[in-house]
């Protein structure tokens, strides 16, 4: 099999967007949702089809299930509706997604991608349109626009970036997911979004991992925290009474480079002295839900605050994570709120209020940890962190979502002395996706994931032609998991790591044995740069 | 095609402005019953329009941050780009109406020798800015045809509009910037691929309408000279219920009010409606306080969820061999030796 490396470039563009007809290609499609998956979850219309068959099987009113859904829709939510209306076309949109760029796509500016959809509400939602028809931009409602919605609606990472520079702020990530919940009603949905979604309402996490086998996993990381430190560490699993119930995505604890960043919460929870607990059966951050619909997220999303009740906790501590990230500050509360059976959050360290999480009672690690730090109550080396030279890449929904921008880059200042941003107009609020968020990190959808994750790639490359920089640090489990296959494509040498992975680097905990490992296993830099001294001492 | 056709109906309607002025029935009909027919459809559809969004609910709160949040004490919130308070939203959408923040981030992206390059662009937001307060000082100076006395601010905006004077009557600022803005934001449709590709019936019909009516009123006030005191005769009768209809009222003023009615009653139907649904976006609209006051959603349906104890249930036994807490002691816990609590 030859391999061709894809070449970006920019075409402009060409035809008719309202012709539907799009041609699916391995590469840049998810494949279909295992009927069982759609079964345990409940939805509808569970068959075996696959997104490049010619029959997809849809149910035989879905015509009018989608119409239906559209105009439940546009009743319950105000953006959506908005969002159909007023936009003007400006294209200022158009250059902003990463899918766009890497593509060349037409159909990938925002803008057309919520025409797509604007066009089908045109046509049977307004006067004008329905009058007019096409003059009006109406387009009839056809299997080969459920075809297209369905390629459209899943190369969208959701990422918010276009709605930064939009006028009105229409927000792409709005209609994406008004556009999956429709597909979702016909059951055109992807494995890569059903199964952890099944998996994690059932069994509590995204790959199934049942509770013995999330303690192994644990256990197996406080080993190697205890290796490494030459202190022990236990990890408390749906331990009652405790202070605070942690919260993480699941694949720090399967995944790697994630592992990493579990090594250093696990480091800093003792250090500290925190008493906390984490959860077998909230053992997911993550939600697969906000890939889907509104209900489901709220499904997945209900065990925090149970688990928060059972285990008789004050407060919750989330993990690093993207997309969770967005679930838990914007959802949670209006979803499964009030949480009036927990108590404001306080650092029992430092005693600081986190006033900002005064309802919803969830602080993220990294506000948490930058308490610590600016208070001075972690000893920390960043000496430990020399083999890096760092850049911070702001995970789409912290930054768009929250606003937790400078939260991350105390941390990193604080652990390791190498560090540098990448161009302005790629980080914080305008920071570019890594192209594989929003349920389309899969491999069957590998050259989409590579043009998506160009543009920040792009900026990557930038700063180590500049400043020689070897590591991506973020806080996006998605991140974590796909960066690296991105960065080994158009950046190699550059790796990726989690923010408390450097915080674990770095931290001197107290009684703990002469490191000469760091997290990964690697020899410190201190070692190296001894040795170096040595060897040239002998020389001189 | 598109530009076509709304190029060939925005001509229908200067054509059918100069036939009104042939015919006395029609002419009578369009300076009577076309403006309040317009400006009722205006004012009915525009807020039948904003009532209908405001009628649908904002179950989540979802405002897009542009900007540090306000967390820990000595981190600088960004307050207006990322505000966490009423005080911040009403900044951040002023500057967002007032100034276009957003449309002042823009920047284009071009692709050289495999690298992406994000340069600084700062046309669109100019000229749509410039198009925007030119449009809105235009129809603060046309109030001086409908009220008498005419207010000193009205008289003002003018003395300040047309304070560079080339010969009589003076030029004003607003005519030329409109028109030089609505002429680059047309020119960029047919230019830009993109825009090529994207742009509908509409988009092109707004800008040629506008330029139709920019066109006409320049026309009057410059070249044809047209008879002010019957337009303002004209304008008072209109304003005051008692419609009349002058017969000095020349075809080129029947034009330009065909036009203007024409588009105050597209308004509600179109994409212009921006300048009502602006106000409710609720990307911008709320404060980033979503975890320190609680959002309410009034459809908040419950949801089939997979309790605790349903988990338990299932995994009981196993939990049990691993040393996990269980809320009900199993029956494998009786023979007693993996449980610790």
């Amino acid at each position: 099999m030859t391999v061709t490396l894809i070449q970006i470039e920019t075409k402009p563009p060409r035809g008719d967007w309202r012709d539907p007809h799009v041609e699916l290609r391995k590469g840049s499609i998810c494949y279909s949702a295992a009927p069982k998956n759609l079964t345990a979850l409940g939805l509808p219309n569970p068959r075996v089809w696959q997104p490049l068959d010619s029959d997809w099987k849809l149910p035989p009113d879905w015509k009018r299930i989608i119409l239906d859904g559209m105009k439940e829709r546009l009743h319950k939510y105000r953006s959506f509706r908005l969002f159909m209306d007023i936009c003007v076309r400006c294209g200022a949109c158009a250059d902003k997604c990463h899918f766009y760029l890497g593509s060349s796509d037409p159909k990938n500016m925002p803008v057309a991608r919520a025409e797509l959809m604007r066009s089908i509400y045109r046509r049977y939602f307004t006067l004008t349109g329905r009058i007019f028809g096409a003059l009006a931009g109406g387009r009839e409602l056809t299997e080969d626009v459920i075809k297209e919605w369905f390629y459209y609606f899943y190369q969208c990472t959701e990422c918010r970036r276009c709605s930064v520079f939009c006028p009105y702020g229409i927000d792409t990530a709005e209609i994406t997911m008004m556009g999956r919940e429709l597909l979702n009603l016909i059951g055109c949905n992807t494995n890569w979004v059903i199964e952890p979604a099944a998996n994690c309402f059932r069994v509590g996490n995204h790959l199934g991992i049942q509770p013995h086998g999330f303690k192994d996993s644990l256990d197996f990381a406080a080993d190697e925290a205890a290796e490494i430190t030459g202190l022990d560490f236990e990890v408390p699993i749906n331990r009652k009474g405790a202070e605070v119930l942690f919260v993480m995505p699941s694949a720090d604890y399967f995944g790697t480079p994630h592992y990493y960043t579990l090594l250093g919460y696990l480091m800093l929870f003792r250090e500290i002295g925190l008493d906390y607990t984490v959860s077998a059966y909230a053992s997911e951050g993550g939600n697969f839900g906000l890939f889907s619909s509104h209900e489901m997220m709220k499904r997945l999303n209900a065990k925090i605050y149970e688990e928060a009740r059972r285990l008789g906790v004050k407060w919750i501590l989330g993990g690093e994570c993207g997309h969770m990230w967005r679930v838990l500050h914007q959802y949670m509360d209006t979803m499964n709120g009030p949480a009036d059976f927990l108590d404001v959050p306080i650092s029992s360290i430092t005693g600081t209020v986190f006033e900002n999480a005064r309802s919803t009672k969830m602080v993220h690690i990294c506000e948490f940890t930058a308490d610590l730090i600016h208070h001075g109550k972690l000893k920390l080396d960043p000496r430990r962190n020399d083999r890096w030279i760092a850049t911070y890449h702001d995970s789409c929904n912290p930054a768009r979502a929250m606003g937790l921008l400078e939260e991350p880059r105390a941390i990193l200042r604080a652990v390791c002395r190498n560090f540098h941003e990448m161009p302005e107009n790629t980080i914080r609020e305008q920071t570019f996706c890594c192209g594989s968020g929003a349920g389309l990190g899969t491999d069957e959808n590998l050259e989409m994931r590579l043009r998506g994750g160009f543009p920040r790639a792009n900026a990557v490359k930038y700063v180590k032609e500049k400043h020689g920089v070897n590591l991506l640090t973020c806080i996006c489990a998605i991140d974590k998991a796909t960066l690296p296959t991105l960065l080994e494509y158009w950046v190699p040498g550059v790796e990726v790591a989690g923010v408390h992975e450097l915080v674990g680097n770095a931290l001197v905990m107290t009684g703990e044995k002469e490191r000469v490992v760091d997290l990964r296993g690697e020899p410190l830099p201190s070692e190296t740069h001894a040795a170096i001294g040595a060897s040239e001492g002998d020389y001189a | 095609m598109n530009a076509l056709y709304s190029l060939l109906a925005v001509l229908a309607l200067v054509v059918a402005g100069f036939a009104c002025g042939q015919s006395e029935p029609w002419r009578i009909a369009l300076v009577t019953i076309v403006p309040y027919a317009a400006f009722a459809a205006l004012l009915v559809g525009f807020c039948c329009r904003v009532v209908r969004w405001a009628s649908a609910p904002v179950p989540f709160h979802i405002p897009v941050t542009c900007g540090q949040q306000t967390s820990l004490a000595w981190i600088r919130p960004a307050n207006i780009d990322n505000p966490s308070t009423r005080w911040g939203v009403a900044l951040r959408m002023a500057a967002e109406i007032l100034l276009f923040r957003s449309l002042f981030r823009n920047n284009r992206a071009r692709l050289s020798c495999g690298r992406l390059i994000l340069g600084e662009t700062a046309t669109l937001w100019l000229c749509s800015l410039a198009f925007h307060w030119a449009l809105l000082l235009i129809l603060l100076r046309h109030l001086r045809f409908f009220l008498e006395p005419v207010p000193a601010f009205v008289n003002a905006l003018e003395r300040l509009d047309g304070s560079f004077q080339i010969g009589a009557p003076p030029l004003y600022f607003s005519d030329v910037i409109l028109v030089a803005a609505l002429t680059w934001l047309l020119v960029r449709r047919f230019r830009d691929p993109a825009l090529r590709y994207l742009s509908l019936f509409s988009d092109y019909f707004a800008l040629f309408l506008l330029l139709a009516i920019a066109a006409t009123g320049i026309l009057m006030r410059y070249f044809t000279r047209v008879d002010i005191l019957t337009v303002k005769q004209f304008a008072l009768g209109l304003a005051a219920f008692r419609p009349n209809a002058p017969q000095a009222l020349s075809t080129l003023f029947l034009c330009h009010l065909l036009l203007v009615c024409a588009l105050a009653a597209y308004i509600p139907f179109s994409k212009l409606m921006h300048m009502g649904g602006v106000f409710l976006s609720p990307t911008r609209n709320l404060a980033n306080n979503s975890r320190s006051r609680r959002h309410i959603n009034p459809w908040n349906a419950p949801v089939k969820t997979h309790a605790y104890a349903e988990w338990e249930e299932e995994f009981r036994d196993k939990m049990q061999a691993a040393g996990i807490p269980v809320e009900i002691e199993g029956k494998a816990e009786d023979d007693g030796n993996a449980h610790t609590n």
